[in-house]
């Protein structure tokens, strides 16, 4: 598995550390409600196809990365930085 | 033959094995159902053998997509042991444990079932006192956690490199007299054989396809076979539960799936009688009856629903072979492949009722599902007949999580890769 890095260009997989699901948002850490903590760090989509990940350039440019990529193919469809890709989505 | 003996061995041998029949029948699918197990694995088999045998109940069906033995009951690398920490997971291994002694003679099928020992490698005086730590916590619980020094490693394991030069020098080592392997595909027949004689439909080829209701009430299923209606639907389809339970309309699971890749090497004479774990990396090993090393390492550590892994993990396993057993160094490497874990988030599993009315579940298995066959196909027939858990399952509840009463045995928190 190659990984293109926005920064250093396509890299080894083993270069990469991966950080898990981005799908999830966390509540506002003042707030109280357990259900939405509980859906925060337990609860995972898990799906068969396309699955939008954090991984790290931890071998490189140390860079956080938002790859989404296919659970049954392994197929790359994108990766840039995660910053970025927040700020896209608000 | 109806019975597997030393008379019906001789008689079959002399009569050129033309009298042995299949193990099981292959069903078609009934209308309708008491129980409908979705996943003909070790614990879909065993849930449907032990609903008939224990509980009585013969209308029960077995659905498998593929081919019986196709998925993880075939692919893992058939350790058995109970070298738990907390005294939920002890109480349910070792259950396990207990049946797993049993059950050639409980099937009347050979599962090899080996007593050979578990001996877990310590690297570090921290490392020791933890391993003699959940060595205490067995025993303490009725087990059989046995702390042997690097000369009785020597005597016990020979080829474990003890040699103060080790890149990882060993210090001690936990052992579990009672612990030992399996010989895995025959721990599938073995119980689709002995379901299918208590009246069980062992159905293949059968892909389930979405699930049928009352009202609320899960009242069946869809497959590519035709609808099933069920009165109690079980699911224990392991790495498949987040694309199972979706057809549910379940979206979210404390499951992520991963691939764990596995190996075996080329047979060689009797090397090694034991399995032995590494405990400077993730490595676990035994030799097969055949004569090959088998064994594995960690998940290839991030999300996966393909049976197959990756070439860095594949290079990490085998330098942490070489650094356990420098004799193994040129030994060329057979076959490798990859099963898809259920990893949980606190690494334990969840056999419970429901998450819908009419359904059971069974999964979260990640590294440790074919240890627990035994236990997890009779603890979950148990659920599903009495509609309540039994001791062994109680805790390992799907609202653990929300209820903060997580079984996390190595402390590791929400993160699946890690467990």
């Amino acid at each position: 598995m190659l990984i293109s890095c926005p920064h250093c260009g396509p890299r080894d997989l083993a270069e990469f550390t991966y950080q898990g699901d981005a799908a999830r948002t966390r509540p506002d850490p003042a707030s109280t409600d357990t259900a939405a903590w509980h859906a925060y760090v337990y609860e995972r989509p898990n799906p068969a196809g396309l699955h939008r990940e954090y991984w790290q350039h931890s071998g490189g440019c140390r860079s956080h990365l938002l790859v989404v990529r296919d659970t049954v193919s392994h197929e790359i469809v994108s990766a840039e930085f995660a910053r970025k890709a927040r700020e896209k989505t608000g | 033959m109806a019975e597997y003996s030393a008379l019906s061995l001789l008689k079959n041998a002399f009569s050129g094995n033309r009298g042995w029949k299949p193990a099981w029948r292959k069903a078609s699918p009934k209308p309708a159902y008491d129980v409908i197990v979705v996943g003909g694995g070790g614990h879909g088999l065993a849930t449907a053998y032990y609903l008939a045998a224990e509980h009585g109940i013969r209308k029960v069906a077995v659905l498998e997509k593929g081919w019986l033995g196709s998925g993880n009951i075939g692919r893992n690398t058939t350790i058995v042991r109970s070298n738990y920490l907390l005294p939920e997971s002890i109480r349910f291994y070792d259950h396990s444990v207990r049946l797993w002694e049993n059950l050639s003679h409980e099937l009347n099928y050979n599962v090899m079932f080996s007593q050979r020992g578990v001996l877990n490698l310590a690297h570090s005086p921290a490392q020791a006192d933890d391993y003699i730590r959940r060595g205490n916590a067995m025993r303490h619980e009725g087990g059989d956690g046995v702390w042997l020094s690097p000369a009785q490693i020597a005597r016990y394991a020979p080829g474990v490199d003890i040699s103060p030069s080790a890149r990882f020098p060993v210090v001690g080592g936990l052992l579990q007299p009672r612990a030992g392997t399996a010989r895995h595909d025959a721990v599938a027949w073995g119980y689709a054989r002995a379901a299918d004689r208590l009246g069980v439909d062992i159905i293949e080829n059968c892909e389930v396809t979405g699930f049928l209701r009352d009202g609320d009430q899960i009242a069946g299923v869809s497959t590519s076979r035709g609808d099933i209606r069920g009165k109690k639907v079980a699911v224990a389809v392991a790495g498949s539960t987040g694309r199972v339970m979706k057809l549910a309309g379940i979206e979210n699971l404390p499951i992520e799936s991963h691939v764990l890749q596995a190996f075996v090497s080329e047979s060689i004479k009797p090397f090694v009688d034991c399995v032995v774990t590494f405990g400077a990396g993730h490595l676990y090993m035994s030799q097969s009856d055949k004569g090959g090393l088998v064994f594995g390492g960690s998940l290839d550590l991030y999300n996966s629903y393909a049976q197959r892994g990756n070439l860095p993990l594949v290079e990490e396993v085998m330098s942490e072979m070489t650094a356990m057993f420098p004799a193994v160094a040129r030994l060329r490497l057979l076959r490798s492949w990859g099963g898809v874990m259920d990893m949980s988030m606190d690494g334990s599993p969840i056999i419970t009722k429901g998450p819908l009315p009419g359904m059971y579940l069974n999964c979260g298995w990640c590294y440790g599902g074919f240890k627990a066959t035994p236990a997890s196909g009779y603890s979950f027939a148990w659920t599903i007949a009495k509609d309540e858990p039994h001791p062994i399952n109680a805790p390992f509840t799907l609202s653990r999580f929300e209820r903060g009463v997580i079984i996390d045995e190595k402390g590791q928190g929400p993160t699946p890769k890690l467990h």
